[in-house]
């Protein structure tokens, strides 16, 4: 762990500037996906300050636990993340989506602290599924979390990856879904449906955690207990707002891929203060 | 008679001998081990073998995950299923991430036979040759399939390896397999024939036919096609004028689209294609599939001899 413990307050005030970060980064990019970023910011805060073993100094240390963003799309979130925990400088924050930037629209590697590519949805939870596979053989015990989207979940290979880390027994693998309900085209219920997602994940022999992804308490809870589950994977599905935080984002699919103007920016980080 | 091996059971085999040789060696299939010969590891090293079931885009994605952690990924399946099926997969998770996965196609080309054209893979080439990053070798033969996987083995990056569904004549002197450098097997400065895979025995027999007819044809076994030898293509062009290439592949995208480029930039001179004309397979046998489909070494001689009067005489 790079950091000590942060408190469920500290966790809350965390957040919201890795949210000010995020609405900075894609005003500065002038394109991105602000909705889904916002809407993991609590998860992924939570994730990197209280749970994730890892050190910044040697992001190669082979007992790292190891994290994927499966919705790649939402990198601004990971990005910022990342620098929080001083895996580069924050100031490299603003050179997302330009040229020769290590910080590429959809994750790259070349971004220290990212393990693997992605940004075709569907298949981060495979990637995820071969790390923990990989510490099955080589018998190490750091953990695996997945990031997935709801929308990503409509990708059928999602389900071949479900099946597979049940079917191996991945209790070192803990999914994250981040359920905004909304997708580019609308809400997910009306675009193709989902529900009952719960009850979809457990017939696929995973555990299943449901809680506000919003609930800091909540959602550390939930990392405890998921690395209590043995012999199959957990998911903890979030259930989440598109766009949180800022109250003219939420629930607002259009925001799902367009970075905020100059001006809805400096509104954003009123709210965010 | 040569000896005739499966490059599948040369495969398994080089499978097991590399994994008694490296703890890191793990090997992932998708319900066919038994053809693809991977069930030869797996019999040896439960633990680093893993099968897939009916489910080739997860495969793809899962050895890209065990490669981040370091691990040294072969995986089998069938060309149609590897290249075509979960080419997403081995775009964006296997080549963008340009991670050390080997990814070993069996039962390639028209020569699977009564399966019929869903289960002939006429385009992985094509499919697999546009990814940066990706490395290919297509073993002429079972001896040059453990040539191929070892230097998969020794070369870091992701890797493809075309291979066949039947039996294949060991094609003798024809010297050291160096990857990236290609194979000269026969001198002549008549005509270039460029092959690749089980062609390159068909075209050893045109090349004696020719002989027989005084035509000294150069035969150029062209295992790695990623990176290409453009050396030896040059060559070729400058010092023979015309090129026939020979492929178990549609005539678009594949070998002879490699050599075309190279010349077309270079030095242009005729290249003539042999291969599946922008047609789909079929059921049958393989010797009557390659006679279909203009394949043999009859089709590669009358390639020759209908095309060097123009060029030569």
């Amino acid at each position: 762990m790079a950091n000590k413990l942060l408190t469920t307050e500290e966790l809350v005030i965390q957040a919201r500037s890795i949210r000010r970060l995020i609405i900075q980064m894609l005003a500065q990019a002038g394109s991105g996906h602000p909705g889904g970023s916002l809407s993991a910011a609590d998860l992924i805060t939570a994730l990197y300050s209280n749970v994730l073993r890892f050190n910044p100094a040697g992001p190669q240390w082979p007992d790292r636990d190891r994290f994927h963003m499966s919705k790649g799309h939402c990198c601004p979130l990971w990005y910022a993340v990342l620098a929080q925990a001083g895996y580069f400088p924050k100031e490299k924050l603003f050179t997302l989506r330009q040229l020769g930037s290590i910080l590429q629209g959809h994750p790259d590697r070349k971004t220290p602290g990212v393990e693997s590519a992605s940004g075709s949805l569907g298949q981060g939870l495979a990637i995820a599924l071969g790390m923990s596979l990989a510490a099955k053989v080589d018998k190490k015990d750091y953990r695996v979390y997945c990031l997935l989207g709801d929308g990503e979940l409509q990708e059928g290979s999602v389900w071949e990856a479900a099946m597979a880390c049940a079917h191996f027994s991945c209790d070192n693998l803990c999914a994250i879904l981040d359920a905004n309900g909304c997708q580019i085209d609308g809400r997910c219920e009306d675009i193709m449906g989902l529900e009952p997602l719960a009850a979809k994940w457990q017939a696929f022999g995973w555990q299943v955690i449901e809680i506000n992804g919003h609930d800091m308490k909540q959602i550390l809870a939930a990392y405890e207990q998921a690395k209590t589950i043995k012999n199959k994977p957990t998911i903890i599905i979030a259930r989440t707002v598109k766009g949180k935080g800022v109250s003219f984002m939420e629930g607002v699919i259009g925001f799902h891929g367009r970075a905020p103007t100059q001006e809805e920016a400096q509104r954003a980080l009123k709210e965010l203060a | 008679m040569a000896e005739q091996l499966y490059q599948r059971d040369v495969y398994g085999r080089t499978l097991v001998k590399l994994g008694s040789l490296d703890r890191n060696i793990v090997v992932l299939d998708a319900d066919l081990s038994s053809s693809t010969r991977t069930n030869l590891f797996a019999k040896q090293f439960p633990d680093r073998f893993f099968n897939f079931g009916v489910a080739e885009q997860n495969m793809m994605a899962t050895a890209a995950g065990l490669a981040s952690c370091g691990k040294q990924v072969f995986l089998s399946t069938f060309a149609v299923f590897a290249a075509g099926r979960a080419w997403d997969q081995v775009r964006v998770s296997i080549s963008y991430n340009n991670f050390n996965v080997k990814i070993v196609a069996t039962h390639a080309g028209i020569t699977v036979g009564p399966d019929g054209a869903s289960h002939q893979a006429l385009e992985d080439i094509a499919l697999m040759r546009v990814l940066a990053n990706m490395n290919i070798i297509i073993p002429c033969d079972g001896p040059q399939t453990e040539d191929a996987i070892m230097a998969a083995a020794k070369n870091p990056g992701p890797f493809y390896i075309r291979l066949g569904r039947s039996k294949v004549a060991t094609i003798e002197n024809k010297g050291e397999f160096k990857f990236g450098k290609a194979q000269l097997i026969s001198e002549g400065n008549d005509v270039t024939i460029v092959a690749c895979g089980i062609m390159v025995t068909e075209a050893i027999l045109a090349v004696k036919n020719l002989a027989a007819k005084g035509i000294k044809a150069r035969l150029i076994n062209m295992h790695t096609i990623r990176p290409l030898d453009n050396e030896v293509i040059l060559k070729a062009a400058q010092e023979t004028k015309l090129i026939i290439v020979c492929e178990e592949h549609n005539i678009i995208g594949g070998l002879a689209s490699c050599i075309d480029e190279v010349i077309a930039e270079n030095f242009p001179v005729k290249v003539i294609r042999v291969g599946v004309r922008n047609r789909f397979g079929q059921s049958g046998q393989p010797d009557e599939l390659l006679k279909e489909y203009n394949l043999s070494s009859l089709d590669i001689e009358k390639a020759v001899l209908s095309n060097i009067s123009q060029s030569v005489k």
